[in-house]
């Protein structure tokens, strides 16, 4: 169980991203996380692992807390916290053996690691995973020779390698085209239920979001706006979340393009 | 020049003429009075001594006389010289880029904190302050004659290159690969393996090649100041009035950076 109570997070001196955030995950359940850029969505995930400091608040995974962690602890509590993240983030010029394997480099010994004689059941455990998602056969192909959604494959293997206890997803779908996306949603679904993981996704794309997860979480301006199952989430909310923000789609409605317009007159 | 003064003079035909480099006239021709000052004053005043230099021509053409048809006779001097020189470059290139590769994190502001940061740029910084001569002769008044002052020479100035060019490659590296390295919970020499050298390791290799082959032509250099190699043998040719003998050094030299420049060249082309 993920519980975030009264999270906050701020940059410098600058207002707060995240304002007295809670969430509480329970049992396996596929969240997203729904929001316009800059609400703070990535910051929240980010949190979690703590590839960012919280400014305060607290984040208890399976009843330990994740703030204040330090050295070792941070580490060997980060192992049980898969992420994936939107560029994929592969070591390109290792081997996607190399890669997967990477998944384990907080449980094996600097030797191994730097050696790759990694004990024999993480390499079965890494066959037995790229055969789940159709990647076994590339063992031994760079990963930079792949295509965007077998490199996102394999960044999904390499956090179940982690044998997480949470996934995080931090838009994985985005650098993707609309079908591959929709595969790589449907895995982290099915991979969820089959694994009992939950998983929390940042997403842009709600009708995937509705679609492929249990729960919709709507944030704007670092507060949590909408909380509820995807068929609540109606216009209403779609307009509390996306609402009276500019788009770059619109054009000559917002102040700057009028600016650059009567400087080009 | 106003509108109507332009259509007055040349009503048809339009001129148009490159604006000048510097467009204030004052400071245009401001800066040339000042160079040909400049230039009058340093030869009015250097000394150059113009008998001197004619009488030293005919001696240079006797030199270059003498140095025809070069002289390969004494063979096996030119081969111990080149395998020294040579040994001195491998070793001095194989431990350079050893031990640039630690300065090089100590000296990349990413992946370093600040006072490891300082110690490593200022370790680069002082290795590249002095030209290698320099560097030579400090470490033959140190060590005593010999390939070791070369060796340590050589090590010094690899480490100023290639440690400096590593650490700025290190900076650029795509650091989503390191932030997934720390996600999965690897410590810091952990991510550096994976995350960090995976990423820097072409440019690793192309500089190495580069090193060695900079290092053959420096272990010539060093070794007229008496740090071992073929520059020693080279500057005994001189000072016994062997010229044909130097020459044909000078010839095996050309000779060798060439070969070295073609293999480097063709293996950084692999790599990349």
């Amino acid at each position: 169980m993920l519980e975030i109570t009264n999270l906050e997070k701020r940059y410098g001196r600058n207002d707060p991203v995240l304002k007295g955030l809670n969430l509480r995950v329970e049992g396996s359940s596929v969240v997203s996380i729904v929001g316009a850029s800059g609400a703070g969505k990535s910051t929240m995930l980010r949190c979690i692992n703590r590839l960012v400091e919280p400014t305060s608040g607290s984040i208890k995974l399976n009843g330990h807390e994740l703030v204040n962690l330090r050295g070792s602890e941070l580490r060997r509590a980060r192992r049980r916290i898969g992420m994936v993240f939107q560029g994929f983030n592969l070591i390109d010029r290792l081997s996607v053996m190399e890669n997967v394997l990477s998944g384990r480099l907080g449980y094996v010994s600097f030797f191994q690691a730097l050696t790759r004689r990694f004990p024999q059941s993480d390499i079965d455990r890494a066959f037995s995973l790229m055969e789940r998602v159709g990647i076994a056969h590339y063992a031994n192909k760079r990963a930079d020779q792949l295509s965007g959604g077998e490199r996102q494959r394999v960044a999904v293997v390499r956090a179940l390698m982690q044998e997480p206890e949470i996934l995080l997803a931090d838009e994985p779908t985005a650098s993707l085209d609309p079908k591959t996306s929709q595969q790589i949603m449907s895995l982290l679904q099915t991979l969820a239920s089959e694994m009992s993981l939950p998983v929390l996704i940042n997403i842009h794309n709600v009708t995937q979001a509705r679609m492929y997860t249990d729960r919709i979480v709507g944030m704007r301006h670092g507060q949590m706006i909408f909380d509820g199952a995807p068929k609540e989430f109606n216009q209403d909310a779609l307009d509390a979340i996306y609402g009276g923000i500019e788009s770059p789609e619109e054009d000559g409605a917002d102040p700057e393009h009028q600016t650059t317009q009567e400087a080009l007159a | 020049m106003t509108p109507d003064k332009t259509t007055a003079d040349v009503p048809s035909v339009r001129v148009w003429k490159k604006p000048p480099f510097i467009a204030n006239p004052w400071v245009r021709y401001g800066l040339m009075a000042v160079t040909l000052i400049y230039l009058y004053w340093a030869f009015s005043t250097l000394p150059f001594n113009w008998t001197r230099i004619a009488e030293g021509l005919p001696r240079a053409a006797q030199i270059f006389g003498g140095a025809f048809p070069p002289s390969f006779e004494r063979g096996g001097l030119l081969w111990t010289g080149f395998k020294e020189s040579f040994q001195i470059a491998f070793l001095a290139t194989l431990l350079g880029v050893f031990l640039s590769v630690p300065i090089a994190v100590m000296a990349a502001r990413n992946v370093a904190p600040l006072p490891v940061y300082l110690l490593g740029r200022t370790i680069i910084i002082i290795s590249r302050s002095f030209h290698p001569v320099i560097v030579a002769i400090l470490f033959v008044a140190a060590v005593g004659f010999g390939p070791l002052a070369g060796i340590l020479t050589l090590t010094l100035y690899s480490i100023g290159f290639v440690a400096k060019l590593l650490a700025e490659e290190i900076e650029e590296i795509d650091w989503g690969q390191v932030e997934a390295m720390r996600s999965v919970g690897a410590g810091y020499l952990k991510m550096l393996v994976y995350g960090v050298f995976p990423q820097i390791m072409p440019r690793q290799i192309g500089l190495s090649m580069y090193q060695l082959d900079s290092n053959l032509r420096a272990s010539a250099v060093v070794g007229i100041v008496g740090a071992g190699g073929i520059g020693g043998t080279l500057m005994n040719a001189f000072g016994r009035y062997d010229y044909d003998f130097a020459f044909a050094i000078l010839l095996m030299i050309i000779g060798i950076i060439l070969v070295s420049e073609g293999i480097s060249g063709w293996v950084r082309k692999k790599v990349w």
